[in-house]
């Protein structure tokens, strides 16, 4: 066994298999874990993935959304034990992978066309 | 190296090691060596490759595969170790300090910059020295002190790094997972000592 089969094995070990396939554009639901006065309960951030970096266990997504007017993104790795689940609950009809313009535009032009 | 999570989430970076099966190969004693340690050998040699002494070495202590490196490490007593005994990952267990000695990259003749991190001169501007070592040292004693910094073959020694954790240990294919990096390049053979510090 060479050297990289073995770390990707390594790795593998810790990785989520059920993680839906997520693109750029896409509109997921994060149903993050959170720990309060020793108890946990699940948080739900809502948005546009406007970035996906790969990288096997490293991988993560920037989620964008809008909240009371104030743009929020939050970076959050794929297979981390912290985030219960991911939704993909539309899929976006983009042309770039990553979506950085989106942070310079608000309201109507600040939408994603739906993909069909 | 490649990464995991811990069970708080966290994201930690780790080094694999393939730590054994290693194979005593020699009991050394204070009575007939002088001091007490414990060869071990570590790795796969083909018969083709390997030379006679060795071949010797290995036959007596009734080993029955052949292995390419040896490594002797100074222990308090000798008790309970046979040649020709396995050790495996087992030994070590989630949460144990370590430390890990290896031969670090090599980086051939190496200017002050890089090996004493000297601080450089302006690239532009006129200036001609650039990333030059300058003075050596005052005009007084009209020579230059020994152990002055100076370019010259960096990299390709002995480097221990001290109070590494261990992550995780997979007993079934002898691996140890550490926290952070460790000396030498990739496929390198270190040492793993119980020692942290």
């Amino acid at each position: 066994m060479n050297k990289q089969a073995i770390l990707d094995s390594v790795a593998k070990t810790y990785q989520k298999e059920d993680v839906p396939q997520i693109k750029p554009g896409d509109t997921v639901r994060a149903h993050v874990k959170v720990r309060e006065a020793g108890k946990e309960r699940i948080q739900i951030f809502e948005g546009i993935v406007i970035a996906v970096r790969h990288g096997g266990i490293a991988q993560n997504i920037t989620v964008r959304k809008m909240s009371n007017g104030v743009g929020v993104e939050r970076t959050f790795p794929v297979h981390s034990p912290n985030v219960a689940k991911f939704e993909v609950i539309r899929h976006g009809k983009v042309r770039r992978a990553k979506l950085y313009y989106l942070r310079d535009k608000v309201g109507k032009a600040a939408r994603i066309e739906e993909k069909r | 190296m490649t990464h995991v999570f811990d069970d708080e989430g966290r994201f930690i970076p780790v080094t694999v090691i393939e730590a054994g099966p290693v194979y005593v190969t020699q009991v050394k004693t204070p009575e007939k060596d002088g001091y007490s340690a414990v060869q071990v050998g570590f790795g796969d040699q083909s018969d083709k490759h390997l030379t006679f002494p060795k071949f010797g070495h290995l036959k007596k202590a009734g080993l029955t595969k052949n292995v390419r490196h040896l490594r002797e490490f100074r222990v308090d007593a000798v008790d309970g170790f046979e040649p020709g005994q396995a050790i495996t990952a087992e030994i070590f267990s989630a949460g144990e300090e370590i430390s890990v000695t290896g031969t670090s990259k090599g980086r051939g003749f190496a200017g002050g910059v890089k090996r004493h991190h000297f601080k450089g001169q302006h690239m532009t501007h006129g200036y001609m020295t650039h990333r030059r070592p300058l003075s050596s040292g005052a005009t007084g004693p009209q020579r230059v002190f020994k152990g002055t910094k100076k370019p010259g073959h960096m990299g390709d020694e002995k480097v221990t790094q001290k109070g590494l954790k261990v992550v995780a240990v997979d007993a079934e294919r002898n691996l140890v997972l550490v926290s952070g990096s460790v000396p030498g390049a990739n496929g390198c053979l270190v040492t793993i000592n119980k020692e942290a510090k």
